[in-house]
């Protein structure tokens, strides 16, 4: 018994993946672009309060409602706030909150969908009825009612982002699952004496894991629009606090008139990082597709 | 075709037993208090004790539950504490308001996004396809409060074109008087050119704000289906038989191509009725978004539970439309019925 | 002949009437195509001729070109692709230079096709009886007020039953060889000259495709029409067309009369296109490639010859003068590759000599050990929603509903001796896959009994089947060799996982060096371990496949079309190196095919199956030289053979 050829061709699979990465960002710079926006986002989250020129909170009415200049690149709000510095730190409230939510649903509806996709039956009843009733409801209406009746709070937002989005994920999840439900590769597990639940766990997952971690990035984008589009309405996030979405609410009354930059910003780092997410949804897809991996 | 909408009706009553549990529990089943909700903010206990008794939530859930099916069957939503009209009065009076943006925004992305995505897919790698699909990217990327700042900056602010974001009429027009609750319709049943003109220009950019927002997804699914379609043996073998272009592009590509389209209608429509609400805070619009987006500020919750229940009925019946339409296209899915 | 023609384009589009000349003349075509890694020549220098009312058959595997070369002619190729060279004339008419609106003429009125997979050709949204008088209409072979007439006229001449009623249905509401005869109509419609038909019977039953080729040829010769036949199938083109073109790799090897190119091919890739294609009276051998016979010979020595390393396209070893350089085939070596000294080197030998068909001893012999006993086995699903139903509806008319239960299987009975191969042989929807998957404990039946070396296996339901001990000694080898395989592990991966769950083996070098060993007996080469399925060609999957089935040594493994996805030359490999393992490890087979001939190949016994019962039964010989049941005699009528 020799074993002197194999293991030393066997590239090891995380270089791969990252070649592979190389590879797809190389032959598509859009997703290449989309990884650079993403890195500014996670900066700005991560090091926002230290890195802004002023103090986003600090008020002077002296220098209310200047459009932007040296100092105040993005120009001040009626308060005299720095809008620049505001829109920077905001970037980890408005982040942090789509994250929180969609790392929620990515558990409980991923887990929800894969048992429902893989068991059937009446696990496949109850979850489905329960996404139906979800889905009865136009989403962000549905994301008013739940803030308005379990409280105005940040975890609320969160919580009610995380519901309004369980359908989709259960609908993906379910029928990746159950798809491979039947797949011969998923039989031969069962020939070669695998357990239900390890077919589940080594078979099933790691093969709806791309589409799941796709569904991620498309929804993270999804989240960010319907956090701020709720504090937008005066839910959640409360004044002082410096979040897009109220920023450009603060905004909204002054741009009659002429006064666009207050809305401008938050308005555009809005846009900025949900066409961020949705371009990275994109690309995700490329790398982690095996079919794709040459 | 009659069995079709029996069906079709038949899946959506236990979507509506669905909505009216949800919109239930979550007045009733809250971690906080439901009287001090419905009493408001400045209540005393007294009055919280007294709201408690009145709504019946001493007594055991189910029986509360009869209660409010009891009262819903009879129209009773409650009343607004901050403008004491019973809820459902005010929601079908604000309602034409929001249907005829929701409808013109909706109009103007079908009209706009159809023909631009069939094009986008018969010319493929051409201009036309580019820009579609910079469009339909940047599209679900905007948040739609934004855009309509942006606009109202633009064509108010700055352009003069448009009047001023404030309603559906401005303050020297007269409504006219209430037949279907639509302006347009209303204002041209009594010959009142007029103001039929200030109605329209008070509509036109808060349809558009609802329109590029609504037209991302379907000028997107339009595409995309084309593509799939146009790339299908069955127009392949229409081409092989020697049908003109045109007609394999409409009786054979679109047809079949619209079956996704009309499905993704019914997220669009999801989509729309949320974004409605916050069109009408920007345009200051007097709906039944406004009117929520109102009673969530003085903690008025009645109005609040009235308009998401109003919302998931208008919705559960946009979608049996949906699927009506749907049967009406596919065969398959009739003789499923 | 030609109905009304529109005066307006009848000057250009007038077809020469000269007798002689040739309808369709093709010359040094080259087609290419624009790729993410390039230009790709998919069709390269082909010269074809059809004359009028002549057959020509273009024979090739997956990948040579020949649907390509079809669709040039029409000039409907995607968008990628354009003809780069060469000319193509079409009784007179330059087809490489023509206008569209002029090709538009053309087709559909003076040459059409039609494809593989009718129901995927009809649109699925509009009524058949509309798509035909579409046509009819847009070439002004008919007028509003008759054109519902004129259909009907035509549906009767494709034989379509009820025509009036036929006429308002949906593709969905017919069968597939029905929409198989909608699609003819289509392309009849107009009475064109020339017809080209693109594997016009995949994917149909075969008793299906002889009742749809006959309704062609019949239709083609009454009106003096050419036609183009496009298949993989040898025995197809032999049986249907006058000259036979055999292409490979975008170009033409060979072109002859039908029965010249089967009794005297004359380029090696036609010998072993030839020899591959399995026919009555042949052994497992003869379907490999001479040279590779007498390699195996050769190799049969003492001394084991050092794998072959062909990966992808990599180089052959000169002095195996395959005349090919198809990676599959030539890494595929047809014997046990002698891995690790594991087994003697005589095994292949006797492989080889007890290989020789026709010794019905053996057979006689086994039949007293039974290994597998089946009996009264019923499999019943509820009508609606199921997955057998639903495939029955795909392929014929739904039954009525009587009493709500279809029964998959309806009490059979049949046993495998020890050693033995039996062939479980069906069209689809007879209930071979369904018995195939009960005996290999993935569903429950019904009721019935499954015995399984003395012990009741019947009586363990499949759910807990995973963790018997008995679970080992039952394996399959699946259809779809790429579906088969979890994209997301490498071959060694995918055969260690037997292994690893029940073979009380775990990670390390021994595991790897069993792998390596598995992989020797089954030829696949070992720097392919480490490959992911999507980087395998699929007889390379197919040979992973079988690796996995065979690493616990089970005693019996089903084997559900295994080769039914693959090519003729590559099926030819995979065929004897099932056999070859056989005798090495001395296992059952439960073979389960549409294909009597294959099955014919590796089986002792063959039992035939029609509506989930049993109909014939006995050795290969016995039921295909003198089969006792109507249905089996009409099977084996409607396969289609080369005249050898």
């Amino acid at each position: 018994m020799t074993i002197a050829s194999p293991s030393a061709a066997r590239p090891s699979p995380l270089l791969a993946t990252l070649k592979h990465a190389r590879y797809v960002i190389s032959d598509n710079p859009v997703t290449g672009l989309a990884f650079g926006m993403a890195l500014v986002l996670v900066v700005c989250a991560l090091l926002g309060p230290y890195i802004v020129p002023h103090d986003p909170y600090a008020s002077n009415t002296a220098m209310a409602l200047k459009p932007p200049s040296a100092t105040y690149w993005f120009g001040t709000d009626q308060l005299g706030r720095d809008i620049f510095s505001r829109v920077i730190v905001a970037t980890r409230l408005d982040l942090g909150i789509a994250v929180c939510s969609v790392a929620l649903v990515f558990a409980a509806g991923g887990i929800a969908g894969i048992a429902s996709g893989f068991f059937g039956g009446w696990t496949d009843r109850i979850i489905g009825r329960i996404s139906d009733t979800i889905m009865a409801f136009p989403l962000f209406v549905l994301a008013m009612g739940i803030v308005a009746a379990l409280g105005n709070t940040v975890t609320n937002i969160v919580i009610a982002t995380a519901i309004i989005n369980f359908p989709l994920y259960v609908r993906v999840a379910r029928s990746e699952a159950q798809v491979r439900r039947q797949a011969g590769f998923v039989q031969a597990a069962r020939l070669t004496g695998n357990s239900e639940w390890r077919i589940l766990l080594t078979q099933i997952l790691p093969n709806i894991m791309p589409i799941m971690m796709v569904q991620m990035s498309l929804t993270m984008g999804y989240a960010i629009l319907n956090a701020a589009g709720l504090s937008f309405i005066g839910l959640g996030v409360r004044p002082p606090t410096a979040e897009w979405g109220i920023m450009v609410a603060e905004g909204a009354t002054y741009i009659i008139s002429g006064e666009w930059w207050i809305a401008l910003f938050p308005g555009l780092s809005l846009m900025f990082a949900v066409f961020c997410f949705n371009l990275l949804g994109d690309g995700l897809r490329d790398i982690v597709d095996p079919q794709r991996r040459t | 075709m009659l069995k079709l909408i029996t069906s079709r009706l038949l899946i959506a009553i236990p979507s509506l037993i669905g909505v009216v549990i949800v919109t239930f529990l979550l007045t009733r089943v809250l971690p906080g208090d439901t009287a001090a909700y419905f009493a408001g903010p400045a209540a005393t206990p007294q009055a919280i004790a007294e709201i408690k008794t009145k709504l019946g939530l001493d007594k055991p859930l189910i029986i509360q539950f009869g209660d409010y099916v009891g009262a819903l069957a009879k129209g009773d939503l409650g009343t607004s504490l901050s403008t004491g009209q019973p809820v459902i009065t005010e929601i079908t009076n604000r309602l034409p308001a929001s249907a005829e943006l929701t409808l013109s925004g909706l109009i103007l992305a079908l009209v706009i996004a159809i023909p631009f995505g069939i094009a986008a897919a018969v010319k493929q790698g051409s201009w036309v396809d580019h820009s579609c699909r910079i469009l339909t990217t940047a599209g679900v990327s905007l948040p739609v409060f934004f855009t309509g700042l942006l606009l109202v900056y633009l064509f108010y602010f700055r352009l003069g074109w448009a009047p001023a974001p404030l309603g559906r009429l401005d303050a020297f027009a007269m409504a006219p008087d209430t037949v279907t609750g639509f302006y347009l319709i209303d204002t041209l049943i009594a010959g009142d050119v007029e103001t039929f003109r200030a109605a329209l220009a008070q509509l036109v950019i808060p349809a558009l704000t609802l329109a590029i927002f609504a037209l991302a997804p379907i000028a997107r699914m339009t595409r995309a289906s084309m593509l799939a379609v146009l790339s299908s043996e069955f127009v392949r073998t229409a081409r092989a038989a020697g049908l003109t272009p045109w007609k394999v592009i409409i009786v054979y590509a679109f047809r079949n191509a619209m079956l996704p389209v009309v499905t993704t209608l019914g997220m669009v429509f999801s989509f729309l009725l949320g974004a409605n609400v916050l069109v009408e805070k920007v345009f200051a619009w007097p709906g039944i978004g406004s009117y929520a987006v109102e009673a969530l500020i003085t903690s008025d919750f009645a109005p609040v539970q009235g308009f998401v229940l109003a919302m998931a009925i208008l919705y559960v019946l946009l979608n049996l439309m949906i699927d009506i339409a749907y049967g009406i296209i596919d065969p398959r899915a009739r003789s499923e019925a | 002949m030609h109905g009304v023609i529109d005066p307006a384009t009848a000057g250009t589009l007038a077809p020469s009437e000269e007798p002689r000349g040739p309808l369709l003349q093709v010359r040094d075509l080259t087609v290419e195509f624009a790729t993410r890694n390039g230009l790709v020549k998919a069709v390269k220098n082909v010269n074809l001729t059809v004359a009028k009312g002549e057959t020509l058959g273009i024979v090739g595997e997956s990948g040579s070109g020949k649907s390509v070369t079809s669709y040039t002619v029409m000039r409907i190729l995607d968008r990628a692709g354009r003809i780069a060279e060469g000319s193509i004339a079409f009784s007179g008419i330059d087809i490489a230079h023509a206008g569209e609106k002029q090709m538009r003429d053309l087709r559909g009125r003076e040459m059409s096709m039609i494809f593989q997979n009718p129901r995927a050709a009809l649109n699925p949204i509009r009524k058949v009886g509309h798509q035909i008088g579409d046509v009819l209409l847009h070439h002004l072979q008919a007028d509003p007020r008759n054109v519902k007439e004129k259909v009907i006229e035509i549906l009767n001449q494709v034989r379509i039953a009820r025509p009036e009623e036929r006429y308002h249905a949906y593709p969905f509401e017919l069968s597939g060889g029905m929409c198989q005869r909608i699609v003819i109509a289509l392309a009849l419609a107009c009475r064109p000259q020339l017809m080209i038909a693109d594997e016009p019977t995949t994917g149909l039953d075969v008793t299906t495709q002889k009742a749809v080729m006959d309704l062609v040829t019949e239709l083609t010769r009454a009106r003096g029409m050419s036609t183009l036949l496009i298949t993989h199938d040898l025995g197809l083109a032999a049986a249907y067309c006058d000259t036979v073109m055999v292409m490979e790799k975008g170009e033409v090897v060979e072109t002859a009369p039908a029965e010249q190119i089967f009794r005297n091919p004359q380029h090696p890739y036609t010998r072993k296109l030839m020899r591959a294609t399995p026919r009555p009276g042949i052994s497992l051998r003869d379907l490999l490639p001479e040279e590779a016979q007498t390699r195996g010979r050769v190799q049969a020595s003492p001394r084991p010859n050092p794998p072959p390393q062909a990966g992808e396209g990599g180089p052959v070893a000169p002095v195996e003068a395959v005349a090919t350089p198809d990676a599959d085939v030539a890494a595929s070596n047809p014997l046990p590759l002698a891995g690790e000294g594991r087994e003697g080197a005589a095994a292949p030998a006797a492989g080889l000599s007890s290989v020789a068909k026709g010794s019905p001893a053996p057979a006689a012999e086994k039949t007293l050990q039974p290994l597998l006993k089946v009996e009264n086995l019923v499999k019943e699903y509820p009508r609606q929603g199921a997955p057998i139903a639903f495939l029955a509806g795909l392929f014929g008319k739904k039954p009525a509903k009587e009493d709500g239960i279809f029964r998959a299987v309806d009490g059979i009975s049949f046993e495998v001796g020890k050693g033995e191969s039996v062939g479980l042989v069906g069209e689809s929807g007879c209930g071979k896959s369904t018995t195939s998957t009960i005996v290999m404990r993935l569903i429950d039946a019904t009721s019935g009994r499954i015995t399984f070396d003395g012990e009741d296996l019947s009586a363990i339901p499949a759910k807990s089947f995973a963790h018997h001990p008995m679970r080992k000694r039952i394996q399959m080898v699946f259809q779809d060799p790429t579906e088969s395989l979890n994209p997301r592990y490498t071959a060694a991966r995918a055969i260690a996982d037997p292994l690893l769950r029940m073979g009380g083996m775990s990670e390390g070098p021994a595991l790897r060096a069993k792998v390596e060993d598995l992989a020797g007996m089954v030829g696949l080469p070992v720097d392919l371990l480490d490959r992911f399925p999507h980087q395998l060609s699929g007889g390379q999957k197919a040979r992973v496949g079988i690796a996995r089935a065979i690493a616990l040594n089970p005693d019996l493994v089903i084997l559900d079309e295994p080769t039914a996805a693959l090519d003729v030359s590559v099926q030819a490999v995979v065929l004897n190196l099932l056999e070859d393992l056989k005798h090495k490890i001395g296992m059952s087979y439960l073979f389960v095919s549409h294909d009597l001939h294959v099955v014919q190949l590796l089986c002792d016994r063959v039992i035939v199956m029609r509506q989930g019962r049993v109909v014939e039964e006995g050795t290969a010989e016995q039921v295909l030289a003198a089969p006792k049941d109507a249905y089996t005699r009409e099977l084996i009528a409607a396969i289609p053979h080369p005249p050898v």
